[in-house]
């Protein structure tokens, strides 16, 4: 009997050798050997009652042995196949690494947007808050409380459309400071939520529309040094803490004094180039103490309280910041134009 | 506004360079627009005494022997006709540059440097030049307008350079002046500047003149129409020669573009730009009635101008009149009845102020804009008039081309020419500055800007001279010493002084911004259109013409038609920049805006129209479909934690098969579709286009829904599949919606297969869900989702008939 187990173990080694070259055909294999109920090796089990008592334990403990034996031969035998037939897998997936990526696209914001944000969270950080601009506006509003009452020369400066004698497209974003002084007393601290406003201008580098930020401090001794300071502060953070502001005089009707807003050149650093051309400065807004007489057309005691305010035209401040070279291309939606600006 | 340099100096010692004077006006106030050397094309030119002088034979030629002092004596060849020996002319020498002119030799083009070279054999080193090759004009200088060589004044040194005589050697500024300084808008104003800011002496121009025993009996101004002319100066001035001005005042006209026209109309025209007072001459030949009356026009009422336009006018318009007819548009332009001939020999002049606003409504509605209007528009001063009339007196004396009668009229209303006292606190004008400024600085420049300033205490007093009506109180006065003192001293600070306020956005402006974010995410790009569009958008939409659409707000003064409508809907912007994008090769892509719309109460407006914030979205290229869209549409809502409902819509532009309104709470706020054929076949598009507008003013009230956490259920839920079989007019939003509203415990609802075919009847579809239901408080019983599966089919069948797919 023993001589038969030494055959089956033969059986195996040689069925191993020949057949099993997959891991289906392994199984097919270790079935007839080791199944519980055909295996030839579980059919010599059933031998047993024919052997001598006295010899039985000793075949028993060698068919047992055989049968460990050949489940460590099938396990491995599988472990083997398993290796190649991965290999194989991963061969037949093999792929040309430098073929172009899926997109994932992710949009950005408008770059007047982003300068918006910009500009918001730094106001927001200095205690302003926020208040809304109207498109379409009285002229009272845009122009009379603000200081510049009808056919004065300043008006000159705006060229406005009309909608009737009344209403008018918003020249500025200075409205808000009349809208929010009727509304709130001092102290007060808004930028106005930049808003678009329009002058009947459409050449290089002019756009009909464009979008304002205005702000405006009142408060007990406001002075120009605050003006400075605050939009140095700004200027900083916009540009880089190595900017540096000037002021000179300019005029508004509703400031007084009224000063442009110049910074230093972030391209050259002063020293002037071509988009500073040469000056080594760069024009950024337009600020001043807020004229007594529009303070006293709010309601507001000019005689207690002063206030600051600036317009910035964020515009042209995305142009410079993003180096945009043309006001016209913030407003035709070029995809090629949209996904360079990524500041989100 | 144009300044010569050598004109300013006339009031002003100026020792410094014009670009450090270029950099002072910078810093008090004015800006130079543009700094130009009048002869800065020109060089290498000297006075050439022409010594020896043959013709070339069989040629025009002439060679001759040029003695240009210390730089030698050459050799030129010269094809001018008025070349001799003995004359004086200019000299360019080898390596000099002047300007190339065309045959005609009066065209410039451009200009070229002098070399030495050979005419007919002959050496020629050298050019003798005409005034066109110098850039100097009759005006310049005498005798520069002839076709040939410009002849130089016998006194001319040999071998000097050519430009200080010629008037080369100058400056122009322009400069830009702001509307609160209408004084600072002649050379003198600016000199006067000019003058505080370097610390100098003013020297005012001479005003002196003598009147004569000439007089005008009866003459007589009347002003009907005080509110428009507040002052009226009118001076006879007999025995006038008319002729050409002299060289120095035609010269200074000429560097600021003016052509000398005769010395009564010149006088007028210098003394605009010297002191920024619009004068007026009238030839007194043609003033009938021996009056002047100063008047509204008459309805209907006609004149013709100078320049041989007719206007007709009406009572806004004002008009100087002589005893019967108008005579002159006042402010804006003479009439040509009565102007300045070669045979005048009587003159009117008149110097007066017009109110600005006046003007400028006439010049507008008129369409007329002179130099007097541009000025009257910006406001003249009574002090100014006062003087400009003195001063043109002045000058018709100087050149002796007149007599100054004692005819002298002066119509006004009382007001005051002398300076107006002005007292100000000086606590009050550092508080505007946030520094203080030494009491000497503050009186040192208010001296210089002519204010005779004195300090007692806290008190300034200043003189504040008549033509500054632009001083008003300490903040005027702030300004004044700060610009002379110099920014550069103002210290920045931060708001040392002020309360402190919480700040930040508001709720919807953070909702704004987070909606913005989202669509970025799911890669749209945000862009920004012009609130106006054509009317040709809207018929692009192919709206109707009782579409609400159409009811726009129109401008009034539109730049262009296509610019001329203020939108009620984003989508023509949209669908134009998809199209734009194609053209650019861009054949995919996702965008999105969020403007206002505007929408009209009545129109013409009455009153603030309703600016709706509103989103659109527009999606184009193979891989969108209207459910990419949706899905965005979804993601707007979950961002703003609302729910949309979609029902089937038509619109004009859309497909209308592909096409939804969207609904929140039972209420229409927008709309999603595929761009409808003829939209995308009038915009060229090569890929179907997607577009969505939602009105987000109508979600506004829900800005403040924020975040919050749902506790999960302890207990597990359960999920069972539904394949259900139904009319094809049944919409899987109707078949959700009846589940639903069949049991409170649906949490989510998912189709996930739809079915026409064999299987079941030919009319019919299968739809198949996967439906969650989410436990509450407690666990769900064991039958409990049975008896909610069959509750909803229950419904089902009776609401939609439909039936469980067997």
């Amino acid at each position: 009997m023993n001589d038969r187990l030494a055959g089956i173990r033969q059986e195996i080694l040689n069925g191993i050798e020949q057949h099993a070259g997959s891991r289906a055909a392994a199984f097919e294999l270790r079935k007839q050997f080791l199944d519980s109920k055909t295996g030839k090796i579980g059919q010599m089990m059933k031998e047993m009652k024919n052997i001598a008592p006295e010899e039985r334990a000793g075949f028993g403990k060698n068919i047992n042995e055989l049968k460990e034996w050949a489940q460590q031969k099938f396990s491995e035998l599988d472990e083997k196949l398993k290796a190649k037939e991965l290999e194989r897998r991963y061969e037949s997936e093999k792929i040309d690494v430098t073929m172009p990526a899926q997109k994932v696209e992710t949009g950005n914001l408008h770059p007047v947007t982003q300068i918006r944000n910009q500009l918001m969270d730094i106001f927001a950080g200095m205690g302003f808050e926020v208040a809304q601009t109207r498109e379409i506006e009285k002229d009272y509003y845009n122009f009379e409380a603000l200081n510049i009452p009808k056919d004065h020369p300043a008006r000159d400066m705006q060229d406005t459309f009309y909608l009737s004698p009344e209403f008018l497209l918003a020249t500025q974003t200075s409205a808000a400071q009349i809208h929010t002084m009727e509304k709130k007393k001092p102290p007060i601290k808004i930028v106005a939520a930049p808003g678009k406003v329009f002058r009947s201008d459409d050449d290089a580098t002019h756009s009909p529309m464009f979008h304002q930020m205005e702000g405006l401090v009142v408060d007990e001794k406001i002075t120009l040094c605050d003006l400075k300071g605050m939009l140095e502060l700004f200027a900083k953070k916009i540009f880089g803490e190595e900017t540096t502001t000037r002021l000179r005089p300019s005029y508004f009707p509703f400031t007084e004094p009224s000063v442009e807003v110049d910074v230093s050149c972030f391209s050259c650093g002063g020293r002037g180039c071509r988009l500073c051309k040469g000056t080594g400065w760069i024009e950024l807004l337009g600020a001043g103490i807020v004229n007594k007489k529009v303070l006293e057309n709010c309601g507001i005691d000019s005689e207690k309280y002063s206030g600051l305010a600036f317009g910035i035209g964020l515009d042209r401040a995305a142009m410079l910041k993003y180096g945009i070279n043309n006001v016209k291309l913030l407003f035709e939606s070029d995809l090629r134009v949209l996904r360079q600006i990524d500041d989100n | 506004m144009l300044v010569p340099l050598s004109w300013l100096k006339e009031y002003v010692d100026i020792d410094i360079t014009p670009q450090e004077l270029e950099k002072k006006l910078f810093s008090c106030g004015f800006e130079v627009e543009e700094l130009t050397e009048v002869g800065k094309e020109i060089s290498g030119v000297v006075v050439g005494l022409v010594e020896e002088c043959e013709p070339i034979p069989d040629t025009h030629l002439h060679v001759c022997k040029v003695n240009a002092g210390p730089h030698g004596t050459f050799q030129i060849c010269c094809g001018a006709d008025n070349v001799k020996a003995g004359g004086k002319f200019p000299l360019a020498l080898v390596g000099a540059t002047v300007y190339m002119t065309a045959k005609d030799h009066k065209t410039v083009e451009g200009t070229m440097t002098i070399k030495k070279g050979k005419l007919r054999g002959y050496e020629s080193e050298g050019m003798l030049c005409s005034g066109v090759e110098l850039g100097v004009s009759e005006n310049m200088f005498p005798g520069a307008g002839y076709n040939g060589l410009l002849a130089l004044p016998e006194e001319a040194e040999t071998g000097a350079d050519v430009k200080p005589m010629l008037g080369l050697d100058d400056w122009i500024f322009d400069i830009s002046i702001t509307a609160n300084r209408p004084d600072c808008q002649s050379i003198l104003g600016i000199a006067r500047e000019v003058a505080a800011a370097l610390d100098k002496e003013l020297k005012e121009p001479s005003l002196e003149y003598t009147e004569t025993e000439e007089k005008k009996e009866g003459f007589t101004v009347t002003v009907d129409a005080p509110e428009l002319c507040p002052r009226y100066i009118g001076h006879y001035v007999s025995d006038v020669k008319i002729g050409e001005s002299p060289l120095w005042m035609k010269r200074r006209l000429a560097l600021v573009g003016q052509d000398a026209i005769s010395n009564i109309v010149d006088i007028t025209n210098y003394v605009l730009l010297e002191m920024g007072q619009p004068m007026h001459a009238f030839d007194c030949d043609y003033l009938e009635g021996n009056a002047i009356r100063v008047r509204r026009a008459g309805e209907e009422e006609r004149l013709v101008t100078l320049d041989a336009q007719e206007y007709t006018l009406n009572s806004s318009n004002l008009v100087i009149c002589d005893g019967v007819k108008p005579v002159a548009l006042a402010g804006v332009m003479g009439g040509l009845n009565s102007e300045i001939r070669d045979t005048t020999t009587e003159v009117l002049f008149e110097s007066a102020k017009f109110m600005r606003d006046n003007i400028r409504k006439t010049s507008r509605a008129l369409g007329k804009r002179t130099d007097a209007s541009a000025r009257y528009e910006k406001g003249v001063d009574e002090y100014t008039v006062v003087r400009a009339m003195k001063r043109a007196l002045h000058l018709v004396e100087e050149l002796g081309c007149g007599r100054i009668s004692c005819t002298h009229v002066d119509v006004n209303t009382g007001n005051s020419i002398e300076p107006r006292e002005m007292k100000v606190s000086v606590r009050k004008v550092n508080g505007v500055l946030g520094i203080d400024v030494p009491e000497t600085e503050i009186l040192r420049i208010m001296r210089n800007l002519q204010f005779n300033p004195s300090i007692s205490g806290d008190e300034l007093t200043l003189q504040v001279p008549a033509y500054r009506e632009d001083m008003d109180s300490y903040p005027d006065v702030a300004e004044e010493v700060i610009r002379m003192y110099g920014y550069d001293h103002v210290i920045p600070a931060f708001l040392p002084e002020a309360k402190v306020t919480m700040g930040g956005l508001d709720q919807k402006q953070k909702k704004d911004l987070k909606l913005k974010r989202a669509l970025c995410g799911a890669g749209a790009y945000e862009c920004i259109h012009y609130s106006f569009i054509s009317p040709a958008d809207l018929d692009l939409l192919r709206l109707p013409e009782d579409a609400p659409e159409r009811n726009a707000i129109r401008l009034l003064n539109p730049i262009n038609e296509d610019l001329s409508l203020m939108r009620t809907t984003l989508a023509a912007s949209m669908l134009n920049a998809i199209a734009r994008n194609q053209k650019k090769g861009n054949l995919e892509g996702r965008l999105f805006e969020m403007a206002n719309v505007f929408i009209p109460g009545e129109l013409p407006l009455q009153d603030y129209p309703d600016e709706r914030d509103t989103l659109c979205i527009g999606i184009f290229g193979e891989r969108e479909s209207f459910f990419t869209l949706k899905g965005l549409a979804e993601k707007a809502a979950e961002t703003l934690f609302v729910e949309f409902s979609y029902e089937p819509v038509k619109k004009p532009f859309l497909h209308p098969y592909q096409s939804a309104a969207i609904f929140f709470e039972g209420k229409e706020i927008g709309y999603l579709g595929k761009a409808a054929y003829e939209v995308s076949e009038s915009l060229d598009l090569r890929t179907d286009a997607y577009i969505l507008e939602i009105d987000l003013k109508a979600l506004s009230a829900e800005y403040d829904r924020a975040a919050s956490f749902t506790p999960l259920s302890r207990f597990s839920g359960e999920s069972r599949d539904l394949a259900l079989v139904m009319d094809r007019s049944v919409t899987c939003g109707q078949v959700e919606d009846v589940m639903k509203k069949s049991c409170s415990h649906i949490g989510d609802i998912r189709l996930f297969d739809v079915y026409e075919g064999s299987q079941i009847p030919a009319d019919k579809r299968s739809m198949a869900f996967t439906v969650d239901f989410v436990p509450g408080e407690e666990a769900f019983e064991p039958d409990a989702v049975d008896r909610f599966v069959k509750k909803i089919l229950k419904n089902l069948k009776n609401q939609l008939d439909i039936d469980l797919r067997s």
